[in-house]
């Protein structure tokens, strides 16, 4: 082996050609035994529920093939208020969310009664079930007669979704504004910037980029909670399902929603995760103090 | 003729019922350094953040030129910042800037220069300390010397009156200490005036005009570095000073 070595000292990459093979052989080994152990896995579950008493009526009720494309069309088309809710609401609550958590942070007295109602804000709408706030808003508000208030409801329905995870939104805005750690402020006012200028410029850049990977989270989980404005009547993707499997008595169309949810769920939950272990490599190779 | 640029007169200042400064008195005249030796927590880092407002004092005052008094209650410590730089132990740069921006952040906002009037000021003073080809990038990728002569320059760019430097060494590899003293070394000569808390004995030598020796809040023994070092008159410089390496 030795006799392949490069002379001590050069400038390039050495590995043992034997180690290198025994490293390979362990990598393919590992994921032959990886491989097949999945397969193991779901073959015994499908057998498991192949196998239960109930399976035929089951397959019949959820996965009725002919059932699933003559709904399944539909229920895409429902899907599009979904993604006009969440594209409306998203941007509205990383607006509110990093607001509110500023609002938080301002010292002077003066700001009391913001800091105040920022508080109580975040206090009641992380306390409160979003479909409760939905019902409530989405009822309650039409049932004014308000002159100019609008009274349709996918539009409340929106506005609750909004509320709700603008008071998410807001505590993962804070939790990354403390992140920051606290000698990067006082380098910022040491310089003679303000607090507000330490805020906009050394502060908020940080913090944002810290808490990307949550905030992923919380779109993610919006996504599927646009389903809950359903309660209110707007025919999106559920709503959709649920007219579908009570006029054929069929579930297969609830069935075709979850799989429309998850299409588009997990290529943003690996995005999230990619984003995320970016983060932490840099982290890692960046060391600041 | 010399003129004073910072007189410190009686400060106290504790953390929770802790003294860390019990009436330290100090006098930094124009274009001199003043190095402050002692134990880790005799006061020295303590001192140097309540000259630059970022403690705010219990008691006594710290009059800057003459005219500001940077514990009152009414003086605008973002003006004083301006006048008075510091750097810090741990560097301290922001990370998410690359060095040409951490540099000329604080011109541009504070001093309302133009983007490239600041950097030109940015890249002039890089190149002085030798470190032009740094300025794109980002702080992760700098050694600690490297960084630590960035936040010399990050706070020299405000062009202040005075520099304190906070133990700028003590985080360094041993090999990177020597290229921040140049850095100081040569601040020092172009006419800065320097305040300046180090383990850095032979560099305080060298350099200070005035060494102060910090002992439980006070200042001990102040004077010219060859009668401190080469014959304190306290028996506590004695000890503190034999108990170091040579």
């Amino acid at each position: 082996m030795s006799g392949l070595a490069p002379a001590p000292g050069a400038a390039v990459v050495y590995v043992d050609p034997a180690r290198r093979a025994r490293v390979r052989g362990r990598a393919r080994r590992d994921a032959l035994v990886g491989m097949a152990s999945l397969l193991g896995f779901v073959l015994v579950l499908s057998l498991l529920a192949t196998s239960s008493p109930g399976w035929p009526a089951v397959q019949e009720t959820f996965f009725n093939g002919q059932e699933f494309i003559s709904t399944f069309p539909g229920l895409l088309e429902a899907f599009w208020l979904n993604v006009r809710i969440f594209l409306i609401a998203e941007p509205l609550i990383l607006a509110i969310g990093l607001l509110v958590a500023l609002a938080r942070t301002l010292r002077s007295p003066l700001f009391l009664p913001i800091r105040m109602v920022s508080t109580l804000y975040v206090d009641v709408f992380r306390g409160v079930p979003t479909i409760l706030v939905i019902f409530l808003l989405g009822f309650g508000v039409p049932a004014l007669q308000l002159q100019g208030v609008p009274t349709d409801a996918v539009f409340w329905g929106t506005a609750a979704l909004v509320l709700s995870y603008g008071a998410y939104v807001a505590e993962v805005f804070r939790a990354g504004i403390d992140s920051v750690h606290p000698s990067q402020r006082m380098a910022a006012r040491s310089l003679g910037l303000s607090m507000l200028q330490t805020n906009r410029h050394v502060v908020l850049p940080q913090a944002v980029r810290n808490v990307v990977p949550p905030l992923l989270n919380d779109f993610i989980s919006l996504q599927k909670d646009t389903a809950l404005v359903a309660v209110l009547g707007p025919i999106e993707v559920l709503r959709r399902a649920q007219i579908d499997a009570s006029s054929s008595f069929n579930y297969t169309p609830y069935v075709g929603a979850a799989l429309i949810f998850i299409s588009l769920t997990i290529p943003m939950t690996r995005f999230a995760d990619w984003i995320q272990s970016r983060s932490r490599s840099r982290r890692r190779a960046g060391g600041t103090s | 003729m010399t003129s004073t640029v910072l007189d410190v007169r009686g400060v106290w200042k504790s953390f929770d019922d802790q003294p860390v400064l019990r009436g330290i008195d100090l006098d930094v005249e124009a274009h001199q350094a003043v190095v402050l030796i002692g134990a880790s927590g005799s006061g020295k880092s303590t001192l140097l953040r309540c000259i630059n407002g970022l403690e705010t004092v219990d008691a006594g005052e710290i009059i800057l030129d003459g005219e500001v008094d940077v514990t009152s209650f009414d003086t605008d410590l973002d003006i004083v910042r301006r006048r008075i730089g510091i750097v810090f132990q741990s560097y301290n740069l922001f990370p998410h800037m690359t060095v040409l921006d951490n540099i000329a952040l604080a011109p541009r906002k504070v001093l309302g220069r133009s983007r490239a009037e600041s950097a030109d000021q940015a890249e002039a003073l890089l190149g002085r300390f030798g470190l032009e080809s740094k300025s794109g990038e980002y702080p992760d990728r700098l050694s600690g010397g490297q960084a630590q002569r960035v936040a010399i320059i990050r706070a020299l760019a405000m062009e202040p009156e005075v520099m304190l430097f906070d133990e700028i060494t003590s985080a360094l590899d041993p090999l990177l200490v020597g290229e921040v003293l140049d850095a100081v070394r040569e601040l020092k000569a172009g006419g800065l005036t320097i305040v300046m808390a180090t383990h850095e004995m032979s560099f305080a030598r060298d350099v200070a005009d005035q060494v102060c020796f910090l002992d439980n809040g006070v200042v001990l023994e102040q004077g010219p570095p060859a009668q401190i070092f080469g014959e304190p008159k306290q028996p506590k410089t004695q000890q503190f000073l034999s108990r170091l390496p040579h």
